[in-house]
């Protein structure tokens, strides 16, 4: 079997208490390349948690978190070291916040920000950098001519779509993405999620997006899951769970969104 | 050892205080570029002045040493009589004002043009020695940053250079890595002295009070200023000879002369400049600042 046919992130049976309080327990998953998972859930169900869970910025109580390397050997995430860990994050995962200024570096431009995970990896040619922040910034639909521009003069929706160029700049494998479209008007998450949806495919990403909006999951996920109280309730195809949810309260959340 | 004048020990810190900051040195050589934290004292001076430089040469001054001071090239500011004086009144040891005399120089902003011998000492003043501070403020991230050698964020901030300037346009504490690991900031040297730490005889001590920290490059020690391949690093001085010694390689201090546009340079390193008017030199003014 070869390598691409094995799970690129595992999750077993991982658990998180905060002190006697529960913020997610038992969630088990594999994911593969190329796959997109949502979770949803109302706020407080644990989703953010696990997210943590899974990027590693919160250690487990219980379970564990697997990934597939660049090199194929599945390595325990808990076992990596701090500097392993980190060179995962600028260069095989990407991490976008709900909060565009979270992910970015809000005192440079444009292209530093885009530019910064390459130089990270030793890039040290100035054009070559800038000819790929300026590619980047176009599949992002940015205009090229802001690339020397703070993200500060850029627009909500500039930004979150700035940011995701500022993660898949070194090509990675695997998105963790949290609200990406939180805060955002309706035109402007049509947008990018349409932007979100055609650069999965094109990259082949696997992602894994929290979101508490079925449009979202609907829009970009393959697999949903659906927690409640800590605890996955409901997993399966995202259209098979939506379209006919078996869980009482999926039921309820399917039926508490306004008709388009 | 206490020969100088009642009240003071000699070199005015204490013996303890002494062996605990030798011991941050020795460990800065140790391991050229790290910032090496002390536990720094108030000294009689505001922080600025020099409070870290003045400490590490109170650490390793010894009574035969002859001691150097100088303030952005010049052996005559405040700042650089002040501090002889200092250890004149504490040390009693003998001082300079001639780069080859002397065994330990302090200084402030520069690197003396004359090229340093495996006698001397060089102590650095360092108002802030973290160079990755003005783009990731947590020192506990920075910290971190160093110990794994993560310094793509270095190259964002000439990236930002080039951008916004068309050339990278640092032109004082610019960035070097030290022996192939440590970036470091050699405190707010021109770039036109960077070359001048690479592979250098002496030993060079930076000292920072304020922040508390030590850090060493130890003599003939590999020191590169950061670049990009398309961008390398470059000096610079102003396209000018010395008007007082006619010398046209070393750094030059632009003097404004009046309020109708007039100026004139001269070498910042008044010592390399005295030594070569009395070797004949002369520029285009050599009585203008007499």
């Amino acid at each position: 079997m070869s390598s691409t046919h094995q799970p690129l992130l595992v999750a077993e049976g991982v658990g998180k208490n905060y002190g006697r309080h529960v913020g997610c327990r038992d969630v088990s998953f594999n994911l593969y390349q190329g796959e997109v998972l949502a979770i949803v859930g109302e706020s407080g169900s644990g989703k953010s948690t696990l997210l943590q869970l899974l990027s590693t910025q919160m250690q487990p109580t219980s379970g564990r978190v697997l990934y597939r390397m660049r090199d194929g050997v599945t390595r325990d995430l808990a076992a990596l070291g701090e500097a392993e860990r980190r060179f995962l994050y600028r260069t095989d995962w990407g991490y976008v916040h709900q909060d565009p200024a979270l992910g970015l570096r809000m005192k440079v431009s444009a292209g530093a920000n885009v530019g910064e995970r390459l130089m990270a990896v030793g890039w040290e040619h100035y054009g070559r950098i800038r000819s790929a922040a300026e590619s980047w910034l176009e599949r992002v639909e940015i205009e090229v001519g802001r690339i020397d521009d703070s993200p500060h003069t850029y627009s909500g929706g500039m930004r979150q779509r700035l940011q995701i160029a500022r993660n898949l700049v070194t090509e990675p494998r695997l998105v963790f993405m949290d609200e990406p479209t939180g805060g955002l008007d309706v035109s402007v998450q049509a947008r990018l999620l349409d932007l979100l949806r055609s650069l999965v495919t094109e990259l082949g990403l696997a992602v894994v997006i929290v979101t508490h909006d079925l449009a979202v999951a609907r829009l970009l996920s393959h697999r949903i899951m659906v927690m409640k109280e800590g605890r996955v309730i409901e997993t399966g195809l995202t259209d098979q769970v939506l379209d006919d949810p078996r869980e009482p309260y999926t039921q309820l959340l399917v039926s508490s969104i306004l008709p388009a | 050892m206490n020969a100088q004048p009642a009240a003071y020990n000699f070199a005015y810190l204490d013996e303890q205080t002494k062996r605990m900051i030798r011991r941050a040195i020795l460990k800065g050589i140790a391991i050229p570029g790290y910032q090496v934290p002390f536990a720094s004292r108030e000294m009689p001076m505001p922080y600025g002045w020099g409070t870290g430089g003045v400490q590490v040469t109170a650490a390793i001054l010894g009574p035969d040493d002859t001691l150097k001071v100088i303030d952005q090239g010049s052996d005559d500011t405040t700042n650089a009589i002040s501090i002889r004086k200092f250890f004149e009144k504490t040390a009693g040891v003998a001082t300079t004002t001639v780069t080859t005399e002397a065994t330990v120089i302090q200084t402030r902003h520069r690197i003396p043009e004359k090229e340093l011998q495996d006698n001397q000492v060089l102590v650095y003043q360092v108002p802030i020695p973290e160079p990755l501070r003005f783009l990731e403020p947590r020192e506990t991230e920075t910290r971190r940053m160093h110990a794994l050698a993560e310094y793509g964020l270095m190259h964002v901030k000439l990236y930002e250079d080039i951008a916004h300037h068309g050339h990278i346009a640092t032109s004082y504490a610019y960035p070097v890595k030290v022996n192939a690991r440590y970036v470091m900031d050699p405190s707010p040297t021109p770039k036109f002295d960077n070359p001048k730490m690479d592979d250098c005889a002496a030993l060079q001590l930076f000292g920072a009070g304020r922040e508390k920290r030590i850090y060493a490059v130890p003599p003939y020690t590999k020191v590169v200023s950061l670049d990009f391949e398309d961008h390398p690093f470059e000096r610079y001085r102003h396209q000018a000879p010395c008007a007082l010694c006619g010398a046209d390689d070393s750094y030059l201090d632009e003097v404004v002369m009046d309020d109708k546009g007039g100026r004139m340079f001269v070498c910042s390193d008044t010592d390399h400049c005295e030594t070569r008017r009395a070797e004949g030199f002369r520029g285009v003014q050599p009585e203008a600042l007499a």
